[in-house]
């Protein structure tokens, strides 16, 4: 094998492996925060890319109605307990944020020019349609069986997954869609010729992990956040509300989510069911860092992605049998390594 | 309660009468959701556009949804056969669907038409086979004319890339052998899955192995991944796609990178070009114009390779109907007969002649070599 080859290979395996770390770090933040294995994970990627494509093909998103639903919904469960309890006012907030927000964004799509927008603009309104469906995804699924066992929150990401395939099936159609580069620009490095959307997708995914770091390191929600990672019953008692902690975490994960399928809608065909693979691949990395750390988590995507690159060069037809079964001898070595703690009896 | 027992009984009462008029029920099988949904969907559309009358006698087109899952493939044809007695079923949408079905139609003695790819489902021919019958071009029938123009434009080696399923697999077989006979090399054989974000490695194997021209098979739209990798990484050789790549889509989102492609397929993506002497011309346009102004978009040949099934029924349906009652295993195994001798029937795909020995009944009218030009499909004279 030349160099260069190995070169390309090596940068193939990093443009894929800094998807798969941001997926990896939301996996491993839900589940640090709320014991949910989120399975969803990969249905935002898809919605994030295909709201994207919709937008810039002119046409209003399906999703937005998803968005309005799911805000009715919500208003309901949160509004009729604070009518009972005779606050009336507390209901205009739950009404201004679930209701307001999703219809102002419904306007706002039907009423701009979609296909003349810059686009960033038409990402930032993509962004703005999905990223509101995970904290009304955890009020409606997860909140309610909070403190059920991890058994059940993961049939219920099951039950979650399916759901949102099946609709996105419904907005979306079967077929695929893609979505123009960000930037046409290239990099000559060497021999090698680093295209632009690579440099997009590292740098972001870069930029990121550091405000990620940053979020947690200084501020307040982030340090509740961490807090609640650390210890559910203590981070209660100082209180921080575990439904806030919980919005918040999935608030992230959509964002993370949606920002990847943005990210990599110009590079390959998006389909509505595509997310799953990719968030499924990032579920191995963050099974590498033991569903808890951050670091070892995005390692081991850059792991997943050199592995799915070079196999894919040298076993096309074995690629996704050589990097799933990678995920055996981690957990062989994890639990060789680690003590095992039962947390639930 | 004596009035409830009483609609009830009046209601069911209409129920069975209607299952004594002569109707001939056929089964629907069609993947509308799932991972092969963009091959389903077409399909469960043309469902409404099927002849709903032939002779005198009706036909009641039953759709169900599998979902893409071989098993619930198999639900579905057991509960058509047990539950609403069908006297032919079309579908499955999926290779390995079709495959997973066929012991049980054959055990009830109910001919199945299957609009799949691979033609694992008629050959070889043996006593289970023999109730299937393939309203899609083989393979073998799309391979040597793709491979017939590699020769004559001097192409001596090529590079294959398929998807990683039994569509791909049963290309690089097929290929593989037409091409040898022809002697031209297989200088490198990948596969990818159509859920891949990149295809840059497999680019890589194929740019080293420097063929003359490059071969994509698989289903859909996943067949436009390589062909823009390829063409970003710089192989400037001929790209061949199969009848798989055979949709619109293909077009939106290839782009100008698409250009150029030369693949085989049946008559319907350049009806506007073919000669009013092709047989099937005619009858392409009307189920175009039909499916258009019921659903409002153009249909992807899969949903014409359903739409023949119904045309091969109406053909056969008569014969049989004179050796038996709709619903009687007798009608069923003279409707299997007639279909076999179905002879020289035109259908938007192509003109059916079948066999004992051949099940699928395509000849070289069942295929037109296309190419991509100026973005548009144009038949290669």
């Amino acid at each position: 094998m030349e160099f260069q080859i190995a070169l390309m290979l090596v940068q193939d395996g990093i443009t894929n492996g800094a998807i798969y770390a941001l997926l990896a770090l939301a996996l491993v933040l839900v589940f640090a925060v709320t014991r949910v294995i989120f399975i969803p994970q990969g249905e935002f990627v898809a919605y994030g890319a295909l709201t994207l494509a919709m937008l810039q093909a002119g046409v209003v998103p399906t999703t937005v109605w998803l968005l309005v639903g799911l805000g009715v919904a919500v208003t309901v469960v949160d509004g009729v307990p604070a009518l009972r309890s005779g606050r009336p006012g507390r209901l205009l907030g739950v009404a201004g944020w679930n209701l307001a927000y999703p219809l102002g964004v419904a306007a706002l799509v039907s009423v701009l020019p979609l296909q003349s927008l810059p686009q960033l603009a038409q990402v930032a309104l993509a962004l703005a349609v999905v990223v509101p469906m995970g904290p009304q995804m955890y009020r409606l699924v997860y909140q309610p069986i909070a403190s059920a066992p991890i058994l059940i929150l993961l049939i219920v990401s099951v039950a979650a997954h399916l759901t949102m395939v099946g609709l996105g099936l419904l907005f979306f159609g079967a077929e695929g869609q893609r979505t123009p580069a960000f930037s046409d620009a290239s990099l000559e490095l060497g021999p090698l010729t680093v295209p632009g959307q690579t440099l997009v997708i590292v740098a972001v995914s870069l930029a990121l992990i550091v405000a990620l770091f940053q979020f947690f390191e200084r501020t307040l929600y982030g340090k509740a956040l961490r807090a609640t990672a650390m210890n559910r019953v203590g981070a209660r008692l100082m209180g921080i509300s575990p439904a806030l902690a919980g919005k918040l975490t999935f608030f992230l994960a959509a964002f993370i989510g949606a920002l990847s399928g943005v990210l990599i809608a110009p590079i390959t065909t998006v389909y509505y069911d595509t997310g799953f693979l990719i968030a499924l691949k990032g579920f191995v990395a963050a099974i590498i860092g033991g569903l808890a750390s951050y670091p070892l988590a995005a390692v081991g995507a850059l792991l997943v992605g050199q592995l799915e690159s070079f196999s894919s060069f040298w076993a096309s037809a074995y690629k996704e049998v050589i990097v799933f079964t990678l995920i055996i001898p981690v957990l062989l070595w994890r639990s060789l390594t680690s003590r095992h703690v039962e947390e639930e009896e | 309660m004596k009035f409830k027992r009483l609609v009830a009984s009046v209601v069911m009462g209409a129920l069975f009468s209607g299952a004594a008029f002569a109707q001939v029920k056929v089964g629907v099988i069609s993947s509308s959701t799932g991972p092969i949904a963009m091959v389903g969907i077409p399909q469960k559309n043309s469902v409404p556009l099927m002849p709903t009358k032939v002779g005198n006698l009706t036909v009641q087109y039953i759709p169900l949804d599998d979902g893409s899952d071989p098993t619930a493939s198999v639900v579905a044809i057991k509960k058509l056969i047990s539950e609403e007695n069908v006297d032919a079923i079309i579908g499955p949408s999926g290779s390995p669907n079709a495959m997973g079905v066929i012991q049980f139609a054959a055990e009830a003695g109910v001919p199945l038409l299957a609009p799949v790819g691979t033609a694992a489902v008629v050959l070889p021919m043996d006593d289970k086979k023999k109730w299937v019958f393939k309203t899609t071009q083989n393979d073998q029938l799309i391979a040597d004319a793709l491979v017939g123009h590699m020769a004559k434009h001097g192409i001596k080696t090529v590079g294959f890339i398929g998807s990683s399923d039994p569509y791909g697999e049963n290309w690089a077989k097929v290929f593989t052998e037409s091409a040898g006979r022809k002697g031209i090399k297989v200088v490198a054989s990948e596969r990818f899955q159509r859920s891949d974000s990149s295809v840059t490695a497999q680019g890589l194997k194929l740019l080293m192995a420097k063929p003359d021209a490059v071969l994509i098979a698989a289903p859909g739209t996943p067949a436009v991944l390589p062909q823009i990798t390829l063409y970003d990484q710089g192989y400037k050789g001929k790209f061949y796609q199969t009848h798989g790549a055979a949709l619109p889509e293909f077009l939106k989102l290839g782009g100008k990178k698409v250009e150029g492609t030369v693949l085989a397929a049946s008559l319907m993506l350049v009806l506007d070009q073919v000669t009013d002497a092709h047989p099937s011309r005619k009858i392409a346009i009307d189920y175009v114009n039909a499916y258009e102004k019921l659903h409002g978009v153009k249909p992807a040949t899969f949903g014409g390779n359903v739409f023949d099934a119904g045309l091969l029924l109406k053909a056969a349906i008569p014969v049989a109907a004179t050796k038996g009652k709709p619903g009687t295993p007798a009608f069923r195994s003279a409707l299997r007969d007639a279909l076999e001798q179905t002879k020289d029937m035109p259908a938007t795909q192509g003109v059916y002649n079948m066999s004992p020995a051949d099940h699928s009944g395509f000849d070289e009218r069942g295929r037109e070599l296309i190419t991509v030009s100026g973005g548009k499909w144009t038949l290669i004279p």
